[in-house]
């Protein structure tokens, strides 16, 4: 099965982040790298997101487009990346989210086949 | 025999053979909500007719002869499904741990809580919505909703229908002992109607039977057996010939079955041998210091507060350290007791049991006005009749 696991920020993260060390901070992105490179297999595509400071959210339930500066949510937490994985079932997706080094939390979402 | 027999005996023959017929149509036809509802359907019918017409001799193929007759009038329009289920004859040869594969689907940790009790109750268990909402007070819609989800959800987010992996056999059997755990604490404290109580703790012994008997070296799976079976030993002395609750320290012990209570006593010393302490191992060594002891006063409590200690060190919570004061009582006194109880006011203001004991120990510290302003307060904090009935009591001679 292909899911999608989205990578979702905290304003905590964010400043524990900011906090480190150059060479912690390098450390944090080699345990990412790492983690990467275990799963290559699986892994079929997607990316790290820009600052939520870059999105744009545009509605589409009123009359008119309405377009604004910010993440379609107002709040602490904030899509930060995704990667596109292909896996047996939900336990395998589950096992790698739990030992996914990076961001506080993973959300696992199936594709529509 | 009598109609709570008959009862008794319905419900043993379906949750014998409800959960094995489920894990062998998944198997066999590939779906799982589609298997599960073949068997409730088979089992509705079977509830329906065997009061009538007896319990058949052969109760596992009765069952699945009617769920298989079922499922190929309604696949009708899912060919797949129907033509696999065409290909099957009794008898269906089991698979060892297919039912293990059933309860750690159903208590997967994907699916909410309550989902994950609704779904092993009638799945693995053999029960009908109707009587999973009669056990927990919700209206059978509401448990008929939450089966629909959970079921739609292990189906479209690919939550398998396998043994967890090594890695994961710790926390995936934890899930499902906290849904055991449930069952019982749900029909001991029996919110439920009476019957519908009973059944669930039997449910719940069944259950941790079960996986007791599939996982033999988890020492907790143990642990939570005793734990339920130490429980359901002192049945007997818990409830007074008029059904109002008997205090422990009034309870008549002889009433107790004390062959089940060394027998659970036994099988939590054999868990403990490995070495392995968790919560549930733990709270059943502190009921045993209770259901061991032949009189209130040979209660070894230096032993009880000794394991409340451990217990804290595994699973802290507010209600563990309420009553490991209550044990304290009995080994330092009142004062300590009530001191210790005073650090937790904070956190269970709202929780009838601290109010109560409080009551207690200021009645034994002679401040019987602070006592019955405590004994009122817990008497607004609980909906539990029988609990209330043991309070009213206390204010009135008190």
């Amino acid at each position: 099965m292909k899911y999608v696991l989205l990578f979702v920020d905290t304003e905590q993260f964010h400043a524990d982040l900011e906090a480190l060390t150059p060479d912690d901070r390098a450390r944090a992105f080699a345990l990412v790298d790492e983690w990467m490179a275990e799963h290559r297999q699986v892994i079929r595509g997607g990316s790290k997101l820009q600052d939520r400071h870059t999105a744009t959210t545009v509605r589409l339930d009123g009359p008119e487009p309405i377009v604004t500066d910010g993440p379609f949510v107002e709040g602490k937490e904030v899509v930060s990346g995704y990667l596109e994985v292909e896996v047996a079932d939900l336990d395998e997706a589950l096992a790698m989210a739990r030992t996914w080094p990076g961001c506080p939390v993973v959300e696992i979402r199936p594709l529509e086949s | 025999m009598s109609p709570g027999d008959a009862h008794d005996e319905l419900a043993r023959v379906v949750r014998e053979h409800a959960g094995r017929l489920a894990a062998a149509l998944v198997r066999l036809i590939g779906d799982f909500s589609t298997a599960e509802d073949l068997v409730q359907d088979a089992v509705v019918a079977a509830l329906e007719r065997w009061p009538v017409d007896g319990i058949p001799d052969r109760p596992d193929a009765w069952l699945f002869t009617v769920a298989r007759r079922r499922g190929l009038d309604v696949l009708r329009r899912e060919a797949r499904y129907r033509e696999k289920l065409a290909r099957v004859r009794w008898p269906v040869p089991p698979e060892p741990d297919e039912r293990l594969r059933l309860v750690f689907t159903c208590c997967h940790p994907a699916l909410p809580r309550p989902a994950q009790v609704a779904l092993t109750l009638r799945v693995v268990c053999g029960l009908t919505t109707a009587q999973v909402g009669r056990a927990f007070l919700v209206p059978e819609a509401t448990v008929a909703q939450r089966i629909t989800r959970a079921k739609r959800k292990i189906a479209d987010a690919g939550i398998p229908y396998r043994l967890p992996s090594d890695a994961d056999l710790g926390d995936r059997v934890g899930e499902v002992l906290t849904v055991v755990y449930l069952m019982l604490n749900e029909g001991y404290l029996s919110s439920g109607g009476e019957v519908a109580s009973q059944r669930l703790v039997d449910d719940a012994a069944w259950l941790a039977a079960l996986l007791h008997e599939l996982l033999p070296d988890e020492p907790e799976v143990a642990g939570l057996l005793a734990l339920i079976r130490l429980h359901r030993a002192r049945q007997g002395g818990r409830f007074s010939a008029d059904g109002g609750l008997v205090l422990l320290a009034d309870q008549d012990r002889s009433r107790w079955d004390h062959v089940a209570i060394a027998d659970a006593v036994a099988l939590l010393t054999r868990a403990a041998r490995r070495q392995r302490p968790g919560p549930y191992q733990l709270q059943a060594a502190i009921v045993a210091c209770h259901a061991e002891a032949a009189r209130w006063e040979d209660t070894d409590w230096e032993q009880i507060v000794l394991l409340y200690d451990l217990l804290l060190t595994v699973a802290p919570s507010p209600v563990t350290r309420l009553h490991r004061a209550v044990a304290l009582r009995y080994v330092a006194g009142p004062s300590a007791a009530l001191r210790s109880l005073d650090e937790l006011g904070d956190q269970l203001d709202r929780y009838h049991l601290l109010h109560a004991t409080r009551a207690g120990l200021l009645r034994d510290l002679g401040r019987p006005d602070e006592a019955r302003a405590a004994d009122e307060r817990a008497l607004r904090l609980t909906s539990n009749p029988a609990e209330q009935a043991i309070l009213h009591e206390r204010l009135r001679w008190t």
